[in-house]
This record gives C-alpha cells, structure tokens and sequence, in this order.
C-alpha cells in the first residue's frame, strides 16, 4: 500500500475538522467568559476583582490537561453531568468546556493588556466630559482595549488550536489519537505521517498569526 | 495597575452604591460557591470517607510524592535540554550566514507551530523502532524530547529577540574593541539578552511544568497520572485530581512569583528591557 491509499483508509481531514471544531466553540466561549473576567478584573467592585483575579490564577497554573481529564473523569464520571445525549458528542462538549475555562484565563489576561496599552488620558477625558464607569468602559476604554489586545488575543486563539489535541486526554477521536493509529498502522512511514500532521498544524496556525499581526498594525489606534 | 484609571476616585454617593455593589457581587460569589458545594455534597463528593484517603501515608508515598517526582525529572530535565537547544539556535538565527539564519529561523517556527502532544506521541512511537533506549525510559524520553523542541524554540525567539531589544551602541563598542562579531553576540550580547528575558524564561518555566501532565496520555507516570491511578483504585478519581491540581497550582504560583520578582529586579544588570512574556508566532517572521 502506498502512501496516498493511507489517507483514503485514515480520515486525516475528518480529524483535523475535529480540532478545528473543538478550536471554533471553545474559542467564541472563552472570548465571551474571558471578556466578562476582565471586565470584573478592572471593575471597581473588590470582590469581583477578587473573584477574576482568582479564577485566572487557578486556572492559568493548572496544566489543561488535568482540566480536561477532570472535566471528562470528574463532571461526567463522578457526577454524571452530560452536555449531550449522544455518547461521543459528550465527550467532545466537556472538552470544550475544559479548553474554554482554561483559555478564558489567558483571554482575560489578553485583554488586560489590552487595556493597559490605553493611555490614561483617555480614561481621564472620559471622566472629564461626564462618563461614569459603565460609559467609559462601553465607549472609550473596551473598543481601544480591544484593538490592543488583537495581538495577544491571536496568541491566545494559536495556542487553543495546538490546545485542542489535549482532548484526547478527554477521550476525543482527535489528530494525536489518529497519529498514533496510523503510526502503529505503518511503522514504515511513521516520518512522513508526523510530517503531515506537523505541517496540518503549521498550515492551521501560521495564517492565525499573520492575520492577527497584520490586523492588530491596521486596527493600531493611531498615536 | 490597569484598573485604576478607569474611575475617579469616589465621592460619598458613588462610595455609598459601591458598598451595596459590593455586598450584592460578594453575596453573588459566595453564592455560586456554595451552591457548586451543595450540589457537590448532594452527590455525595464531599463526604470524608473520599477525602481522607489522600491525607494518608499510602497516598503521598506510594502515588502523589512519586508522581510529583517524576513530574519535576521530566521538567528538569526538559529545562536544561531546552536552554541548550535556545541558546544554539538563538545564535543560528543570529547567525552571520544567511543559511544558518533561515535554517534555523525555519526549525524555531515549525516547531512553535507543531502542538507538543503530536511531537510527544511521535516519539513514543518511534523511538522504538530505532532501539537507542530502554523500553522503561520510553515515555520521559518521550516527554522530554517534545517539550524540549517547543520549549527550546521559545528560548530561541527569546535570545534573539533580547538581542535584538538591545541598543545598538552595546555591539558597536564591543567591536570598536576589537571583539569579533560572534565574540560580541557570545561575550556581550547573548548574556544581557537572557538577563532581559529572565522574567519571560521564568514564565515559560510554569508552561514547561504544566506540559508534564502531557505525558500521562503516553503513559509517563507523573504526577496526573499517579492521581488518576490512585484516584480509580480508591473510588475517589475526583478528589485525587483535586490534589494534583492544587500541587501544580502552588508551584506554579511560585515560579510565576519569581518571575515577578525577577522583572523587578533585573533592570540594572542589562542594557536591554526587561519582558515579561515570549513573542509570538510568525510575527518575528513578519518582520524579517
């Protein structure tokens, strides 16, 4: 058997359009719980500033895969939460939950410093024509914060799509659990198989950073 | 701090709606605490028959001291690998030669860009065909050789970018002093960059230790997986996973405290600005 008949046996693609899933949910989830993070981290509230300051430390020093393997062992094994009817589907869910509450960690962080590249006056004229807090926050610091933290925030989205081969950790059929069938599968050309997986992740995560780069030089609040 | 100008400081009124804010997000908190402790309890997760077998003899010396052993050989031992492995590629993408700059400019990205489990689980599938080592080290060979080729390649954006970071006038005396150009990026250089980017290389040390428990998919007996095995023979796999997450979290805490302490200090030992984190993927490509 040659090489090209390997990919019509083994469904690379499908495994690959797994990860990409995986990234596409667990991204738009981690945006929006990571947004409400640094909103509560810069608040002027303490105890939500206490509680995002809390959730980032736990979670960004807890490896993702003990996360996920309790997501999948503890939420689904130990308490029986289930996220979908479907046997496989579940597991896939509580992967997205594990990668979401993970990188939401690192989103905050993203947006953070965003909002440090703000410049203080900016905050201070905000004040200074009336704005309360909520204004200020929804009109003039977020929308610059933002373009700020295009950059990180691509980081971010690169290190989630390499993130999301830790499902297999949660049972997932994803790309590593596919490398290693194909490998037992073909010893013989076990280079060249990783060479496709490597440069499927290559392909996926080069153009992430060079849109992010090129995006956040465009979006750059001109100063 | 990046809060504080977001709001003035708080006249009586303003002061007095914070308070009631306040208690009313606390109570909110709490409340979710709680309520995540009463359905918890309602499972009966919080019972001390699981909690007690991991304050016990069997269970720090047999599984989670083990385990965390392990955990710190294969990060040790990742860190020193990768140091080497950043430092020689710093200076190939450094490199007056054009071909040993792209070369090694083509490795640094590919491997930022490959995930570190498709690496670790390559070798763990490879490395025995090739019969170089025993099967009882397979897995922190494994372990070790994908975090290093990630990890390595951050430290060589970071040498390269540290060097870059620095003023010009620093190379321009070294040779003005006589010193080579490969003298002047070894003797003056290099060492002020790794200065500059000691707090980032102490941060990257917290995601090398964190990618340990990449190795429990390969059968690596660390820390998370000396959890899971304890946890599953004592019915109580959530509470042990709760253990190994609050043993990394406290180290990592700590690095990321030394980190801190160390962007505060280096400032005075190097020309170069001090940063806190790596630079990222296909951006140095970008510029080039």
């Amino acid at each position: 058997m040659d090489f090209g008949s390997l990919f019509s046996e083994f469904d690379v693609l499908g495994a690959f359009w797994v990860n990409i899933q995986l990234t596409f949910f667990a991204a738009i989830f981690a945006l929006v719980l990571g947004t409400v993070l640094a909103v509560m981290r810069i608040s002027p509230v303490p105890s939500l500033r206490w509680a995002g300051t809390t959730y980032v430390t736990l979670l960004r020093n807890t490896p993702l895969t003990v996360i996920i393997v309790f997501c999948v062992l503890g939420l689904w094994g130990q308490l029986g939460i289930t996220l979908s009817s479907d046997f496989q589907r579940n597991f896939f869910w509580l992967s997205v939950l594990g990668l979401t509450v993970y990188h939401a960690a690192f989103v905050c962080e993203a947006l953070r410093s965003g909002v440090n590249t703000v410049p203080v006056g900016q905050a201070e004229a905000a004040r200074a024509i009336g704005l309360g807090f909520g204004d200020s926050a929804r009109l003039v610091i977020l929308p610059q914060a933002f373009r700020g933290a295009v950059a990180p925030l691509g980081n971010v989205l690169i290190a989630l799509t390499k993130n999301s081969t830790v499902a297999a950790a949660g049972s997932v059929a994803e790309t590593s659990g596919l490398l290693k069938q194909m490998i037992e599968f073909r010893p013989d050309l076990m280079v060249a198989i990783f060479l496709v997986f490597a440069f499927g992740f290559v392909i996926l995560v080069v153009p992430i950073g060079v849109a992010t780069t090129s995006l956040s030089r465009r979006l750059a609040v001109a100063r | 701090m990046s809060g504080s100008v977001l709001f003035d400081a708080p006249g009586p009124r303003a002061r007095r709606r914070m308070v009631w804010v306040n208690v009313v997000a606390t109570v909110v908190v709490v409340g979710l605490g709680v309520y995540a402790l009463v359905l918890l309890d309602r499972k009966g997760q919080l019972d001390a028959d699981l909690w007690r077998p991991l304050f016990t003899a069997n269970a720090w010396e047999n599984f989670f001291l083990p385990g965390l052993k392990q955990t710190l050989i294969a990060a040790g031992l990742s860190i020193v690998t990768a140091g080497v492995f950043g430092i020689v590629f710093g200076l190939g993408r450094l490199s007056a030669s054009r071909t040993v700059r792209t070369l090694s400019g083509g490795i640094v990205e590919f491997f930022r860009a490959v995930p570190v489990l498709i690496m670790m689980v390559f070798f763990y599938m490879a490395i025995p065909r090739l019969d170089l080592v025993s099967p009882k080290d397979l897995p922190l060979v494994a372990v070790v050789l994908g975090l290093t080729l990630y990890n390595g390649s951050v430290f060589a954006e970071l040498v390269r970018s540290g060097v870059h970071s620095l003023p010009r006038g620093q190379r321009e005396a070294a040779l003005a002093i006589g010193l080579r150009r490969s003298q002047s990026l070894r003797l003056v250089e290099v060492p002020q960059a790794i200065i500059a980017m000691l707090p980032a290389i102490a941060s990257q040390l917290v995601v090398i230790l964190k990618d340990t428990a990449l190795g429990a998919i390969i059968t690596y007996p660390e820390l998370l997986a000396a959890a899971r095995r304890f946890g599953s023979g004592n019915g109580n796999i959530l509470q042990a996973l709760v253990v190994a997450a609050v043993v990394f979290i406290l180290i990592n805490w700590l690095l990321t405290r030394l980190a801190e302490a160390l962007a505060g200090r280096v400032g005075r030992r190097t020309a170069g600005r001090a940063r806190a984190e790596a630079p990222s993927l296909a951006v140095a490509t970008a510029q080039d």
